[in-house]
């Protein structure tokens, strides 16, 4: 007698402890191998882009924060590159330096969180408190900065909305010094432990060419041996004046694009993070930060698209303005929703526990995919 | 000796042997879990650069009988599709058969619950109940997630009682016999007489058991900690993954049942292999009862570095769980399969060479 098998349907999400937030993901199983994998989003919609139509320009910065809310810094930064553009404002150089301080702690501050969560996956979980724990030093840098740790609604079109604390630079410098052995720490403790590299070595791997395919950008994109970085690419800002590399994935644990990799990645976009930070720290010049801001945003008829390198990768904003205080359209290119779909292609043929891995991995938030 | 005194006291040879079985329960194991809870949030805390507990009591030291209380005054959930009956027997066999172990285990001279030949064997067995305990409980949750974690605790506890009994045997072989009173009063007191370091035999055998004996507590003691689905191999219960596993769908009481029985059983594996490979119960330096002459003394000594070996272990584990990432089910499988049996085997058959030979 043959014995009957069937197919598992598994509904993981969107009450996980794994998901990252709430994603559903349907996984159809023979055992634990996946099938197929089939992702269901929208429990965080919120209507951000049609929300935005009701705004006035400067009114919808603070929406752009709850998009992605561990890069809130960035998608202000992005939201604002887009509209001085569209609005040929030539913004100061102090204030493009506090851009880019901010920016890159926030980066820093979000690759953190993406890289506890994901030890946290695995199954480590002192690696996730030891980075929220350095994370905490940051919000501690935004909050005396704006006063905010979370959702900042800081850098404004034309300006930032306060000059930098006095004590700012000591404390960051202080930050950096803290927090090289800490990153080393890190290493030891979870990048190169035997068991880390078994799980994630040689699982997922996304090739080049399906990387491009799919529109995957950042960190991901980087870990597939592609070398392809906004800030170096496309340059916004003052990006240009800085020294710093661009990692890229090599394969060294397992296969160029596999999981290791893109966690690889993200561990040392935060050592050339802190070089831009230093070097930010020791050029900035002094000047008014609010003196671009223009007072009544009214941009004049026209579309652009910008784009700039969130955490998670291209963030873009396409404006069109008809000229009046509202925007007539917002639409954005969310990193994290385009990234999100090659996980039914990575996902198929390995076991439950690595989808785990390899959805941390892509590191997605799901109020960016869902806006 | 305690034996002795509640016969007499009782006058009935059953009754006396059925409190004593029970006295390592009452006296040891209930308030050992309790404690053992706390340790892990310490520890876990102090690792994690953080304090752990500080509320209930001076440290946080009553925090475990707060959240019993709470745990037993929490409704007892039931979903209509799960299987009443079987769902109801999980937790008490589980939590049966972890606690069952302790009555065979020699915590000093003269404290032993069943002082019983097949000790050990008797201990493999009863925990090997626990498997049919968490089957069914991830059987009867009628929930997909306890299914997959309640599999993967199944193969993965079975695949790892033939490495553990395979070193058993081992140990069997050099001290001949089951009984684990006369396997800690084997080695007798100084760390030398351990048979980590080759039990009491001398000459050419202790210096080629010295290397075989310390591959098979690494052995053993990865084995055990596979048994008792400890991190790194605490993949049937993978938060990550499969919320929690077999007791997915628990609460209340029942949950802690499991909960508890974790706990009994991170005690219970640390001290079979304390017994085995560390002397048991016997004192590594010489007792003091000996030197002042209060023989008295001495149980109660033994009883100290017993549970101090046993809580080392426990500790060990502990520190292992906050260090270190989880396997995958198929690696760990594999190093099973792959590595830690033909180990034993090759270490099994060494040792019975030496033993014939020398």
């Amino acid at each position: 007698m043959a014995l009957k098998t069937e197919e598992m349907v598994l509904n993981m999400g969107p009450q996980h402890p794994s998901t990252h937030g709430v994603l559903r993901l349907e996984l159809v199983l023979d055992g634990e191998l996946i099938e197929d994998v089939i992702p269901h989003i929208g429990y965080l919609h919120r209507c951000f882009e049609k929300h935005s139509e009701a705004m006035t320009y400067p009114q919808v910065i603070p929406y752009t924060d709850r998009m992605d809310y561990l890069a809130s810094m960035y998608n202000e930064f992005g939201y604002a590159v887009a509209m001085e553009r569209l609005m040929n404002i030539e913004v100061p150089e102090r204030v493009q330096y506090i851009r880019v301080i901010m920016g890159e702690f926030q980066r820093i501050a979000s690759h953190l969180v993406a890289l506890g969560t994901y030890g946290a996956d695995i199954g480590a979980f002192t690696p996730f408190l030891f980075c929220f724990r350095d994370r905490e030093k940051i919000l501690n840098l935004f909050e005396i900065t704006c006063g905010a740790r979370l959702l900042y609604n800081y850098i404004w079109i034309g300006g930032v909305s306060h000059d930098l604390h006095p004590d700012f630079i000591r404390l960051a410098r202080e930050f950096i010094i803290e927090f090289r052995p800490n990153l080393k720490e890190l290493n030891d403790l979870l990048t190169f432990n035997q068991i880390f590299i078994d799980r994630t070595a040689n699982v997922g791997i996304l090739p080049a060419e399906t990387a491009i395919n799919y529109g995957i950008t950042g960190p991901n994109l980087r870990a597939s041996g592609v070398n392809w970085d906004l800030r170096r690419n496309d340059p916004y800002s003052i990006y240009d004046k800085f020294e710093f590399e661009i990692p890229i994935g090599k394969g060294e644990k397992g296969t160029t694009g596999d999981c290791w990799d893109r966690y690889y990645m993200r561990v040392c976009e935060m050592e050339e993070s802190l070089k831009i930070i230093e070097q930010a720290l020791d050029q900035i010049p002094e000047g008014d930060v609010s003196s671009a801001i223009p007072k009544r945003v009214k941009p004049p008829v026209g579309q652009i698209y910008a784009r700039v390198e969130n955490p998670r990768g291209e963030l873009g904003y396409f404006i069109i303005s008809d000229g009046s205080l509202n925007p007539y359209r917002i639409k954005v290119r969310a990193p994290s929703f385009v990234n999100l779909e090659v996980l039914g292609e990575l996902c198929k043929g390995h076991l439950v526990a690595d989808v785990v891995a390899i959805l941390g991995s892509i590191d997605i938030v799901l109020g960016e995919v869902d806006r | 000796m305690i034996y002795d005194w509640l016969h007499s006291m009782t006058g009935s040879a059953i009754a006396a042997a059925i409190i004593q079985s029970l006295l390592p329960l009452f006296i040891f194991i209930l308030p050992f879990a309790l404690f053992a809870v706390l340790l892990e949030r310490k520890v876990s805390g102090h690792m994690q650069d953080r304090l752990g507990p500080m509320r209930v009591g001076y440290h946080g030291i009553f925090q475990t009988i707060a959240d019993i209380i709470k745990l037993i005054q929490k409704e007892d959930i039931v979903a209509t599709e799960n299987d009443r009956r079987f769902f109801d027997l999980s937790p008490i066999l589980v939590f049966a058969g972890s606690y069952a172990a302790f009555a065979a285990i020699p915590f000093s001279g003269a404290f032993i619950g069943s002082n019983i030949d097949l000790g050990i064997v008797y201990i493999i067995a009863v925990t090997g109940l626990v498997v049919a305990g968490i089957l069914m409980g991830g059987w009867a949750s009628n929930n997909k997630y306890s299914l997959l974690g309640a599999m993967r605790a199944a193969a993965q506890i079975i695949s790892y009682e033939i490495p553990t009994l395979l070193i058993v045997v081992t140990v069997i072989m050099i001290t001949g016999t089951m009984n684990l009173f006369t396997i800690s009063e084997w080695q007798t007191q100084y760390f030398w007489n351990w048979l980590i370091l080759g039990g009491p035999v001398f000459g050419t055998a202790k210096l080629l058991l010295i290397p075989l004996m310390i591959i098979s507590f690494l052995i053993i003691f990865l084995s055990t900690l596979a048994e008792v689905n400890r991190t790194p191999f605490d993949i049937p219960e993978a938060e990550s993954e499969l919320v929690s596993g077999y007791h997915t769908e628990y609460s209340g009481m029942k949950f802690a049942m499991f909960f508890l029985a974790e706990y009994a059983n991170m005690f219970a594996v640390s001290a079979v292999v304390a017994t085995l490979f560390f002397g048991g119960f016997q004192s590594p330096v010489g007792y003091l009862g000996n030197t002042f002459g209060a023989k008295w003394l001495i149980p109660i000594e033994q009883f100290f570095w017993f549970t101090s070996k046993g809580l080392f272990f426990v500790f060990v584990q502990m520190w292992l769980r906050w260090t270190l990432p989880r396997f995958r089910v198929d690696q760990l499988m594999a190093f099973c399969w792959k590595y830690l049996i033909p180990f034993a085997f090759v270490i099994l058959i060494l040792v019975g060479l030496i033993t014939v030979l020398i």
